[in-house]
């Protein structure tokens, strides 16, 4: 390939990458919606923080299985460490501001995800989803074990933080709690998407489709995983130690496997490998779930499971799917 | 234009009214927001409460000192993180004056520093961990605490001759609760604990454990499960056969919960446990309350989860008359202390000191009664502080 050729094509690979990553007007209505929602839904603030927290969990999931294609079932792990850690953090005051305490929260998480990812590398899904879910489990009878570090089964007591910033306390209407995540999750947000459109995310796009075509043709294969699970690992501890940070509580129940499972959920509900649908999934879950175990806290979850399978029959993929089918109708009824 | 006019001056004056019985409505209710599980492995204990709750209301009345009491019950799963969530929701959105209901210690934990912040009243109506009520000034009891029973059966397990007992308990604080007051006592008075097991609070399989008590062939193993596993480690303690082996089962009244008694098979007969509540007890208060339960609930046997919620909506109706409706939290706190009454369970009161409840232990034995299954009392320890606390100042 001569010189000219080469700088055409690098011209032509960023001329795509540009048109990609372009804002598109949905965007902007979602991100508009979301912050409607700060001014307009005051009293949901607390089921917004937590819907917040689970959509910043769930891009980091988005960006292992729909960018990388790395299947996980244990990423509670990540989530759980960041929890505890962020928690620990501030019980005994190693480090008095949030923010900052969230920043080292995510590299200490980043850590623990590169560690792992060495192992996690190794073999095909199957293997994959047994290695997550084991060390998940692992993790939590750690965090079960050293009930004198953790509190066990009792949950991580006496975390309180200082005002965010040192000026904005957390306030028990959630209120600062959701402003604080939401604005979280649209940096970390912002971060992915130049992330997956950078020439980084073409490549582990080329690893998902087909990692041994992608070694053949020169692309790294093993570091980029590496980097792309460090990465998720990272914005699953975030996720983790916003939730602790904004309840100013933890249990043990951020490891479960339910969380890993529900994470799942909320991706195929949302779809995979458009960043958004982890963020539309979690809306939809959170809201059909508390909306249901208001109506009948018995047997809700009868009701929720109903609905996620009549939801995954009658849906496809994504969202952006069934927008699709609604466009197809409308220019229908035109013609 | 006469008739218009008359007309509009009329709609105008009923628009008055409403609006005044409108705002007086919303002065003239209280409402209480009881969190419980009702879905996952304790769903048993939120389903018993609620019943007990609904029953009460509907035996009282829902009016207390001119104020309509609304009930809102919440599942939490006996999830910590939900429960936070939950009663955060109560007390921010639906502006509710006690929160009430706690399935199990963690969860209960979890809420008391919300109780603190914003001054409403927590009535613990399960969950016994001792520390539960010093988490919070807001926190009052109304079931039990482990080291109740367990310092109890301590007592009668020296005084019947058992001198070699292995600890099993579930690895949460009430479990750490129950064996070390157990513990602390037994050793005190001579006897001896060969071995301590902690058993998972999470899908328990007690076999190995049990195995490694038999191999210890002590006289008595003293166990803790919180209510709902103990029809799990029955069957596995039969099929191991260590009743043959001649050991006995001794521990706080969780394990032979009344609820699922009826369905545990012979095995559980002799079985000798110290509680606060049995559906046997002899009064005519628990006969009331027994036929009342029944026929609400088709035929369900109450447990002490339900006297434990009947008697925590029974506190709050009183705390309501006590300060003539006031919603103050602190004010109603202070009605609670002091307070005392016949429950199903014999006499109860709230310790003035701790918020803790003061109570007759009884010491049991599952026998068969009528054909069915009852832990039968035949020894009273009368008004019974909690142990944890006690010493303390």
């Amino acid at each position: 390939m001569s010189g000219a050729a080469m700088q055409d094509l690098t011209a032509q690979v960023a001329y795509h990458l540009a048109r990609r990553a372009r804002w598109r007007g949905l965007e902007y209505v979602f991100w508009a919606a979301a912050l409607a929602s700060v001014f307009f839904l005051p009293a949901k603030h607390l089921i917004l923080n937590e819907i917040a927290i689970l959509a910043l969990f769930a891009l980091s999931l988005d960006l292992l299985i729909g960018y990388a294609g790395i299947i996980s079932l244990g990423h509670a792990a990540y989530f759980g460490f960041g929890a505890y850690a962020a928690g620990l953090i501030a019980k005994h005051g190693l480090i008095g501001e949030p923010v900052l305490a969230l920043l080292v929260t995510g590299l200490v998480v980043a850590l623990l995800g590169f560690i792992t990812s060495f192992l996690v590398l190794r073999g095909s899904d199957l293997t994959r989803i047994m290695i997550t879910l084991g060390f998940s489990l692992i993790l939590r009878e750690v965090a079960n074990r050293f009930a004198g570090l953790t509190g066990g089964a009792d949950g991580l007591q006496g975390v309180t933080m200082a005002p965010l910033l040192g000026q904005f306390t957390f306030d028990i209407g959630g209120h600062v709690a959701y402003m604080y995540s939401l604005t979280v999750l649209f940096v970390m947000f912002l971060v992915a998407r130049r992330i997956v459109y950078s020439p980084f995310g073409l490549s582990l796009r080329a690893v998902q489709g087909n990692a041994l075509r992608a070694a053949a043709i020169g692309i790294g294969v093993n570091w980029r995983l590496v980097a792309i699970y460090t990465i998720a690992a990272a914005y699953a501890g975030i996720a983790g130690a916003l939730l602790t940070q904004s309840t100013q509580f933890c249990s043990l129940d951020v490891f479960s496997f339910e969380r890993s499972a529900d994470l799942f959920v909320v991706l195929v509900l949302g779809g995979v490998g458009y960043l958004y649908g982890g963020l539309v999934g979690a809306v939809l879950f959170k809201i059909t779930q508390d909306w249901l175990a208001g109506l009948t806290p018995q047997y809700w979850q009868f009701w929720v499971g109903l609905t996620l399978v009549i939801i995954v029959l009658v849906g496809t993929e994504r969202l952006s799917g069934w927008l699709r089918a609604i466009r197809r109708l409308a220019f229908k009824g035109q013609g | 234009m006469l008739s218009n006019k008359y007309l509009n001056s009329l709609l105008g004056a009923t628009m008055l009214l409403t609006a005044g019985v409108g705002s007086v409505y919303a002065q003239a209710t209280v409402k209480v927001g009881l969190i419980v599980p009702m879905t996952g492995p304790q769903a048993s204990t939120g389903k018993q409460i609620e019943a007990a709750v609904k029953l009460y209301m509907q035996q009282k009345g829902n009016t207390v000192a001119g104020k309509k009491i609304e009930l809102i019950v919440k599942d939490d799963g006996a999830v910590p993180d939900n429960t936070r969530r939950v009663a955060q929701e109560l007390i921010v959105n639906d502006k509710v004056s006690f929160i009430a209901g706690f399935g199990v210690t963690p969860a209960a934990l979890a809420a008391a520093p919300l109780a603190t912040q914003a001054k409403v009243p927590l009535v613990v109506m399960a969950a016994g961990t001792s520390m539960i009520t010093e988490s919070s000034p807001f926190v009052v009891r109304t079931s039990f605490t482990l080291p109740q029973s367990s310092v109890i059966i301590a007592d009668w397990a020296i005084k019947n001759n058992i001198k070699k007992v292995v600890t099993m308990v579930s690895d949460y604080a009430p479990g750490i609760d129950a064996l070390n007051s157990f513990k602390e006592r037994f050793t005190g008075a001579g006897g001896a604990v060969v071995a301590d097991l902690k058993v998972p609070l999470a899908s328990p399989d007690f076999a190995p454990f049990l195995q490694r008590a038999r191999d210890a062939s002590p006289d008595a193993i003293f166990i803790f499960v919180p209510s709902g596993q103990g029809g799990t480690f029955m069957k596995q303690f039969t099929e191991r056969g260590l009743d043959k082996a001649g050991i006995k089962v001794i521990g706080p009244g969780d394990v032979t919960d009344d609820d699922l008694l009826p369905n545990m098979g012979d095995a559980v007969l002799g079985t000798v446990t110290a509680h606060m509540y049995s559906a046997n007890h002899n009064s005519a208060a628990n006969k009331a309350f027994i036929a009342a339960f029944k026929k609400a609930n088709n035929g369900l046997r109450p447990n002490f989860m339900a006297v434990g919620g009947y008697d925590g909506m029974h506190l709050i109706y009183e705390a309501l008359n006590k300060t003539k409706g006031s919603t103050d939290g602190e004010a109603l706190v202070n009605a609670m202390r002091g307070t005392a009454w016949e429950s199903p369970r014999g006499p109860i009161s709230i310790d003035p000191r701790t918020r803790d409840i003061i109570q007759n232990i009884y010491i049991r034995k599952v026998e068969k009664v009528g054909g069915e299954l009852y832990n039968v009392e035949f020894a009273t320890f009368a008004n019974v502080k909690d142990p944890g606390k006690e010493g303390k100042k």
